[in-house]
């Protein structure tokens, strides 16, 4: 069984988690007894029909202010995959929460209401599923019931959101004409829209073929922890322990240690305490290596001719998270998997509109979700592949050194200036 | 193209041992804190992979209520034996004597709540900066929410509305002094892919998973195991009955479910074709209040 990690994207005006609700409840993946609390919740509230909704409200703030503020993770399973499903809040007060939730997920389902269409929202939430490389975009046009199941509604807003999704480049958008209350094309085909004849959502999510957002050909390795465990038996042993992304390793392979750029060879490769011939990506390892390399947490393994990019000087892409504005020239640490090294906010080279994707200059701080192109330096030389190639390997956070929160997301891009010390 | 794809078990594997490496290297002074369930099970065995030819780099510790079932206690010392992990015991019934607690009263007196304060000294008493748990996201609406490291302050608290965002695989483990991290590597796994994953890992489980005979009363459609810790009244009645269990909590608030299964296959076809979720058909302390677990999580429990 293949695993789909997915994000739902609308607020709670678009019946997202009436959909979500519906999802698990037409496909058998609600407990009698959850079932059973909903209908008592339902009773105290005095509502005559189960509310799906309440489902997926999970803390007691949420539920007394009736909407959702943090990302909320759903399972469920049908005979074919299992999904979990990121439930992340659509307001752009929210917008940190929602790149979180994106940032693990190889599929978004897009609410429009179809009274109202293509709004800010829905362009917003497609500029974050652009900016995050999320390979698949189903759109989602719900309550249908309210525009008499018209077709030609569904045909309008289709034509309207294929606009916004070629000026994005999205790669694989659906279009699926639902109603989440009524369980319209959710999980069984509606009878209320013969017109139209594509998948309900349920079968779409069983059958759409899941490309990771990844496209790097070459293969990465980045140390986690240095296993050494000096025992009698075990005295000599040094393995490196981490998870290989883009390609596999194989037994010999030449390889360098990135930044230091030191040159050995794959003597040994484990998985699971097993000796292995290869090391298969998104799978754990451990590789031993046939010099004595100083080499530490952190370091990225790569194989020989397949350099990254290695510099001090960096370009990325970055969502603002925190309440305290990032101002230019401050400092953080910047954690990239399990590097961690000091870096400096040089410049924002521009804002981006997250509803309008128009470069915003002349900026000095941004704030709490707000998307810039920003220039930084890190303390020492960092290897990395910009996002589009690998999430694995291009993405980062900084964090507050004085408060220990995490304050960004950091997605690299190519570097338009060569360092000079590389 | 990296179109790989991999069984979902796998994957699942692959994320868990990718959050207890991060652990191991992140922190100096980790933990993971095994119950005897199934869950905490499941972990040690991950652990044993991550890590492996090296043993376990960090102890397992066990908060001991007193009214734990004796066939997880026998496992759990077998279990440290054989992986020659360290294992730390702490028992609840010590610190309500050192700290005079009150005792909780009534027919099911749990020590569920008391757990808390035994769990927050022995953090402060080894000065554990993570601890390892081995709580899911499928299990309860608040757990949800948590991240998988969550930060908690010097009381153990949580506090849902200054979770960390936690980004594609890079997590946060930096703390100020007094604080600790719970780490949550199962948080994706549902029930059913842990028992998957011990059918496929062949991973041995405590006799009660398996349907045994046992004197019981029945509470509320729950049995509940006859035991010294619950008080019974005059109208229960002793009734003996071949069950299992589907978790494994203290016996003053488990239920048992009433099963022929004698294999890993028959329990794992009972519990497909179940309409009931584990907690709801297993637990009688999450019924109280619709928030009794996001309640527990603020106040420092796991």
């Amino acid at each position: 069984m293949e695993l789909l990690r997915l994000i739902t994207a609308g607020s709670v005006d678009d019946g997202k988690s009436t959909l979500i609700g519906r999802l698990l409840y037409d496909s058998k993946n609600i407990w009698i007894d959850q079932i059973e609390q909903l209908e008592k919740i339902s009773k105290t509230r005095k509502t005559t029909q189960i509310d799906l909704a309440l489902l997926t409200d999970g803390l007691r703030a949420e539920r007394e202010q009736g909407i959702t503020i943090d990302v909320a993770y759903r399972y469920f399973s049908s005979p074919r995959r299992k999904f979990i499903i990121a439930d992340a809040p659509g307001h752009i007060q929210y917008t940190r929460n929602m790149v979180t939730g994106a940032s693990n997920s190889e599929l978004m389902i897009l609410l429009i209401d179809a009274r109202q269409g293509v709004i800010e929202q829905t362009r917003r939430h497609s500029i974050i599923a652009s900016l995050l490389k999320i390979p698949h975009i189903v759109v989602t046009i719900n309550k249908m019931d309210l525009v008499d199941y018209s077709e030609n509604r569904y045909l309008e807003i289709i034509r309207d959101y294929q606009e916004v999704a070629s000026r994005l480049g999205l790669p694989d958008v659906h279009f699926i004409p639902i109603s989440a209350l009524g369980g319209d094309n959710v999980v069984n085909h509606s009878s209320n829209m013969p017109w139209y004849e594509g998948p309900a959502l349920l079968p779409l999510l069983e059958e759409i073929e899941i490309r990771r957002g990844d496209t790097l050909e070459q293969s990465r390795f980045q140390v986690q922890f240095v296993l050494r465990p000096q025992t009698d038996d075990l005295h000599d042993y040094r393995g490196y322990a981490g998870q290989v992304s883009g390609e596999a390793f194989k037994k010999g392979d030449a390889v360098r240690v990135l930044p230091q750029g030191l040159a050995s060879r794959i003597a040994k490769l484990e998985h699971h305490g097993k000796e292995v011939e290869q090391a298969e990506p998104g799978h754990p390892a451990v590789i031993h290596l046939e010099d004595d390399l100083d080499i530490g947490r952190g370091d990225l393994i790569v194989r020989a001719g397949e350099e990254p990019l290695v510099t001090k000087s960096h370009e990325a892409v970055i969502c603002w998270m925190d309440e305290k504005p990032l101002v230019t020239g401050n400092k953080y640490l910047l954690q990239q998997h399990s590097r961690l090294i000091k870096t400096a906010v040089r410049e924002i080279a521009y804002r981006i509109n997250v509803n309008t994707l128009d470069h915003e200059t002349g900026i000095e701080k941004l704030e709490l979700n707000q998307v810039a192109h920003i220039r930084l330096q890190t303390a020492g030389p960092l290897a990395y592949d910009t996002y589009e190639q690998s999430k694995a390997t291009g993405s980062a956070i900084l964090i507050d050194e004085t408060s220990n929160r995490t304050v960004a997301a950091v997605l690299f891009l190519h570097p338009q200036a060569v360092d000079s010390t590389h | 193209m990296s179109d790989y794809r991999i069984d979902h078990l796998k994957e699942l594997e692959a994320e868990s041992i990718y959050i207890m490496r991060e652990t191991a290297a992140q922190f100096e002074r980790p933990a993971l804190l095994f119950s005897g369930g199934k869950d905490s099970i499941t972990m040690v065995y991950l652990a044993i992979k991550a890590f492996s030819p090296a043993p376990i780099p960090f102890p397992l510790v066990h908060i001991d209520t007193g009214h734990n079932f004796q066939e997880a206690l026998d496992y759990r010392d077998a279990l440290a034996a054989r992986t020659r992990s360290r294992l730390i015991v702490r028992k609840v019934e010590d610190t309500i004597r050192e700290k005079n607690l009150t005792e909780p009263r009534g027919k099911f007196a749990s020590r569920n709540w008391l757990q808390t304060h035994t769990l927050l000294d022995t953090i402060e008493e080894f000065k554990f900066d993570a601890c390892l748990g081995g709580a899911r996201r499928d299990e309860e609406k608040a757990r949800a929410k948590e991240r998988i490291f969550s930060v908690r302050d010097e009381f153990g608290q949580w506090n849902p509305k200054l979770q960390r965002p936690e980004l594609w695989n890079i997590f946060n483990g930096r703390i100020h002094k007094g604080e600790n991290v719970r780490v949550f590597p199962i948080s994706n796994w549902t029930e059913i892919d842990v028992w998957n994953y011990i059918r496929q890992e062949n991973i041995p489980l405590p006799t009660i998973y398996f349907s045994h005979e046992r004197e019981v009363i029945s509470h509320e459609g729950q049995l509940i195991a006859v035991s010294p810790f619950i008080t019974l009244e005059e109208s229960d009645t002793r009734l003996i009955k071949k069950v299992r269990y589907r978790t494994v909590g203290d016996m003053t608030c488990t239920a048992a479910v009433e099963s022929q299964a004698k294999t890993l296959n028959e329990v794992i076809e009972e519990i497909l074709s179940s309409r009931i979720s584990e907690r709801g058909e297993t637990r009688i302390d999450d019924k109280q209040t619709e928030a009794a677990m996001e309640d527990r999580k603020i106040n420092g429990y796991f």
